[in-house]
């Protein structure tokens, strides 16, 4: 159920992050938004289709004013009801992006860009070149905004956000209304940028690769309320979330580049199970690299396997078992050397491989399964 | 051969752009906060407010001055009013003209407004806020440039039908020569006179000027932003 707080995440001393306890109603969804952020780092917001994502994220940058309770960030009270405080947006310094980019058309890229960052008087601690070239604005800054691509209009409305020094990121789903290529190359432009944000970030989406890749915590979203929320990876390797999310659980393994195969295009991975091959990404040995697990992407043996195709076989062993949503299958939960995997698999195999906790298995994912 | 427009013609010319351009002056002033109001507000006193502004559009004009004689006059409560404060009379006097083709026009300003403000949306204003701007900044730098053709629309239509107009300005106005003898009470004068070409040659000047207007309108009219 809901957690208050999750004081595991940071130190006593530490600043806070995002706090909000806020209530109101959407229409027929009474909407429950319980969370303590880190104050650092991407969470991302995730849950299904009609959750009220979305809505929590514009009640929290305060533009609708129609729920009831308290927010603040860090040391700053955005809201309170009982006291009748209630910051207007224009004075809590975000970093609205949303999903179709909503660009001002009356104004040139740079016209758009400059807009924030000039109302932030110019901070010298942001660099703004450096973000126009990180996100390759630099030929497109005399343009006409209507004519930019989707991509190009998503990388000004995220560089605009930035530049108007934002002390909380709010994206909501920027990457979901562009085709796949401008999709992935907006995710990796995203990542290089997780490793040098210095403000928190929220990432409303509902596409779990992207939360995969990107966040760092994680609150789940489901009918309005608050289900689960803590750190990514323990997080998506629960077994008691609610069966509208059972799609989305999985491990998450981070990893650094130990090799890269440039005969066969793959990319090794080392992680504290063991070694990953993953379709070749294209990184520097010694980098980060993430790479989601889908449950539905594991097998699970008692042997390792001589003959089989599955390029990743990881000695495991079993933690738990819980149901899935479909009456035919169970949630399997692994322990890979500090690493929890999660295997999907029929409780026909289940029994049949006699599995009990603590069984040793090997779990066999294909590599195919791991593209980016 | 007669001069096309004779002296009194061409002072009720220039009396009449004088008129149009302070009414449009004054309507752009007062209409831009009331089309604002409109387009933003959740009041419940929004629609009433809308209809009465848009009263005159339905209201025979003769009506609408007849009722500011009433009120404007001596015994009326805002002519009391202004006497109480030293100052004169305003029927049969430019300043009177003024009010009321301000009030009769006002629709005519206020529409368009309201259309193009609402036109933008709450998203850019939203995506404003979130990049700091103040409510009065997101007015000027965001809600205006981006309503601009319906500025040009408000301000051409304001300015083309206080040039036209009649029935406010002979209940109020008179027909007082280069006080409130406009263009198309010099017409009135002209064609009861049985002077039908010079009647005809003002007739002209206004039908071609009010093409001109609206065509200027539609050449103004910024070319139609794709979006999405």
């Amino acid at each position: 159920m809901a957690e208050r707080r999750a004081p595991n995440l940071r130190e006593r001393d530490d600043p806070r992050g995002l706090e909000a306890t806020l209530a109101w109603r959407r229409g027929q969804l009474a909407i429950e938004l319980n969370i303590a952020l880190p104050p650092r780092g991407i969470t991302a917001l995730f849950g299904p289709s009609g959750a009220g994502k979305t809505s929590c994220l514009r009640a929290i940058a305060g533009l609708d004013r129609d729920s009831a309770g308290t927010a603040s960030l860090g040391d700053e009270v955005w809201q309170d009801s009982t006291r009748h405080v209630f910051v207007p947006p224009h004075r809590r310094r975000l970093g609205y992006v949303t999903q179709e980019a909503s660009l001002f058309v009356h104004r040139s890229v740079a016209g758009n860009l400059d807009y924030g960052y000039r109302r932030a008087g110019q901070p010298k601690h942001i660099d703004r070149d450096a973000l126009i070239d990180q996100f390759g604005l630099r030929a497109l800054l005399g343009r006409r905004v209507d004519a930019l691509s989707g991509g190009e209009r998503q990388r000004v409305a995220i560089v605009r956000a930035l530049l108007s020094d934002p002390s909380l990121l709010l994206f909501d789903e920027p990457l979901s209304a562009l085709d796949a290529t401008a999709r992935n190359d907006l995710l990796g432009r995203l990542e290089s940028l997780h490793a040098t944000l210095a403000v928190p970030m929220i990432y409303v989406s509902h596409a779990i690769e992207e939360v995969a890749r990107l966040a760092d915590y994680l609150v789940l979203l489901d009918a309005g309320h608050v289900v689960a929320q803590g750190a990514l990876q323990a997080t998506l390797t629960r077994l008691d979330l609610p069966a509208a999310l059972t799609e989305a659980v999985g491990a998450v393994i981070e990893g650094t580049v130990v090799g890269h195969d440039a005969h066969d295009h793959l990319t090794e991975l080392a992680f504290a199970g063991g070694t990953l091959f993953v379709p070749r990404r294209g990184d520097v040995l010694g980098q980060r690299l993430r790479c989601r697990i889908g449950a539905r992407d594991v097998v699970l043996t008692h042997e390792r396997q001589t003959g089989s195709s599955a390029l990743n076989q990881i000695r495991a062993c079993v933690i738990a078992m819980a149901d899935a949503d479909h009456p035919s299958q169970c949630l399997v939960q692994l322990d890979a050397g500090g690493s929890v995997l999660l295997a999907r698999i029929t409780r026909r195999s289940w029994h049949a491989l006699a599995l009990v906790p603590g069984s040793a298995v090997w779990a066999q994912v294909k590599a195919v399964a791991l593209g980016a | 051969m007669m001069p096309l427009l004779s002296t009194q013609d061409l002072q009720a010319f220039w009396l009449t752009l004088r008129l149009a351009a302070t009414v449009t002056a004054v309507l752009l002033l007062l209409g831009t906060p009331l089309a604002w109001w409109l387009a933003q507000t959740r009041s419940r006193w929004q629609r009433p407010v809308a209809a009465v502004i848009a009263l005159p559009l339905v209201l025979p004009p003769t009506v609408l001055g007849f009722y500011l004689l009433m009120l404007l006059g001596p015994q009326g409560a805002v002519g009391r009013l202004i006497a109480a404060m030293g100052l004169s009379a305003l029927p049969f006097t430019f300043g009177g003209l003024v009010v009321g083709s301000v009030l009769y026009s006002l629709p005519f300003v206020v529409q368009p407004l309201n259309n193009a403000f609402e036109a933008i949306g709450a998203r850019p204003l939203e995506v404003a806020a979130c990049l700091r701007a103040s409510p009065w900044d997101r007015f000027f730098s965001i809600a205006c440039p981006m309503a601009l053709p319906g500025f040009i629309t408000a301000a051409v239509l304001g300015f083309a039908h206080t040039m036209g107009e009649f029935g406010v300005v002979l209940m109020i106005g008179g027909n007082i020569p280069g006080q409130t003898r406009v263009l198309s009470m010099r017409i009135f004068d002209h064609v009861e006179a049985g002077e039908y070409s010079q009647a005809h040659t003002l007739s002209l000047c206004l039908l071609v000027f009010s093409f001109a207007a609206l065509l200027a309108m539609s050449l103004l009219r910024p070319r139609r932003v794709e979006r999405g």
